[in-house]
């Protein structure tokens, strides 16, 4: 299944020069190590800047993901923002990305799957070691509510290609992507598919 | 007739009573596997190893070779179904390989990786499987079993121990230890068993030697399991023992 109308040709500003593709990237329940990693292509993000311009992302700070080529997706949801954020993503990316191990399968957040949200809250908040007197469970209206347990992406939207790895390297994410573009489906031989 | 049959296409030598995946192994030919061991009788239960023969599916560690078979192994259909097999095996347990130690010499993921694996697809058990760290010598992670039953037969018919076995049916099965507390520490097993040894997956982990042997320089980062022929799945054993015999001495 390869993305071919990302290379649409067919309209007559395309024919001269190609469009841009845009590329919004997001970290949910992440660490943000993928996005490092995605900066460890080094000096060929400026070969892919020739190729791509970026929406949503840390690294433009734009707040919204506006209609987008490729979304890219770090990280799994563990709260109530993240879904709202990943629906946001869905509905307006033409290919959705799950971007490394959390996104893929829940990462070391899911880890707190088999215990009980209450349970973790209490021991983290009140009867932990090292707590402040009178130290109280976080419940700023502001704060997002997280949820009972930690989910890859693909339990909550569909997603159209999987990018394992913690993180993906740099050679991983540069030869997915640049496939990606050129209209073919990814694929990772032995030494860039990893899991860990 | 000549003692042969045709591996996808490829002919192959047999023994009389060698099964199809024991003339593939010895021939250097690699058919995917995670239950089946040479030291040990078939077990056919991970299902892996499942081929096509004169367009029948058939487990190869368990149908005799005969002379004349068409044997069908690493086709597009066939690896996709062992694809999701894998990515079954995946959600059931928790398979997080950044916080493995044994990430690299995993048969499990090494055999994913064969397969192009990319997601898990299907919604995660997240079962609930503390561990037991109770041994001097051996931890075990239940979150990563399989169920494929190497460390109970090599208990059983190596070892003469009978440390391990299956409980419950079904999705409710799980790796139990023989003794009256369930604790490994409360059994004879010590970490020079064959049994300590022979866990393809992040179970039966040695202690103190997690990272002898640093990420990026294990058995199947260095060569894909499908390279490995004969021996896929046993390098790993063999290395993690030499480094325990170095580290111990």
């Amino acid at each position: 299944m390869a993305h071919e109308y990302l290379n649409d040709t067919t309209s007559p500003s395309a024919a001269a020069t190609p469009r841009k593709l845009k590329v919004a990237t997001v970290s949910l329940a992440g660490c943000f190590g993928c996005h490092m990693s995605f900066l460890d292509i080094d000096e060929r993000l400026l070969p892919l800047l020739e190729l791509v311009e970026f929406d949503r992302s840390p690294l433009t700070d734009i707040k919204h993901c506006g209609p987008c080529d490729i979304g890219l997706i770090e990280g799994g949801v563990c709260n109530a923002e993240n879904v709202h954020v990943l629906r946001e993503f869905r509905a307006n990316c033409k290919v959705l990305i799950a971007l490394g191990a959390c996104a893929v399968n829940g990462g070391l957040p899911a880890q707190r799957n088999h215990l009980a949200l209450a349970d973790i809250l209490q021991m983290v908040y009140r009867t932990g070691h090292g707590l402040a007197e009178g130290s109280s469970i976080p419940d700023d209206p502001e704060l997002p509510l997280p949820l009972n347990q930690v989910h890859p992406v693909h339990e909550v939207v569909k997603i159209d290609y999987f990018l394992p790895g913690c993180p993906p390297s740099g050679d991983a994410i540069w030869a997915f992507l640049t496939q990606l573009i050129e209209g073919k489906a990814p694929s990772l031989g032995h030494g860039l598919l990893h899991y860990d | 007739m000549n003692d042969s049959f045709l591996l996808d296409g490829e002919d192959i030598p047999f023994t009389p009573g060698q099964t199809v995946m024991q003339a593939a192994a010895a021939a250097g030919k690699y058919i995917p596997h995670l239950c089946w061991h040479p030291d040990f009788a078939a077990h056919g239960s991970c299902k892996l190893c499942t081929v096509k023969i004169g367009g029948r599916f058939a487990t190869s560690c368990t149908v005799r070779a005969a002379a004349g078979q068409e044997v069908e192994n690493r086709t597009d259909e066939l690896d996709a179904k062992r694809r999701t097999l894998l990515q079954l095996l995946f959600v059931e347990g928790n398979h997080f390989c950044p916080s493995c130690e044994k990430s690299g010499d995993c048969a499990l993921q090494a055999t994913a990786y064969e397969m192009g694996m990319l997601t898990p697809h299907f919604d995660h058990f997240y079962p609930d499987r503390p561990v037991d760290a109770s041994h001097p010598d051996v931890l075990l992670e239940f979150n990563r079993c399989i169920l494929c039953e190497l460390c109970v037969r090599a208990s059983r018919e190596v070892d003469g121990k009978n440390v391990f076995a299956l409980a419950g049916r079904g999705t409710r099965s799980h790796l139990v230890v023989n003794s009256d507390s369930g604790r490994l520490a409360d059994t004879d097993f010590t970490a020079s068993d064959r049994a300590a040894a022979v866990c393809p997956v992040g179970v039966i982990l040695k202690k103190r030697l997690g990272f002898t042997v640093p990420i990026g320089a294990r058995t199947y980062d260095l060569n894909p399991i499908s390279a490995m022929g004969a021996n896929a799945g046993q390098q790993a054993d063999s290395r993690a023992n030499a480094a325990h015999e170095k580290e111990v001495g």
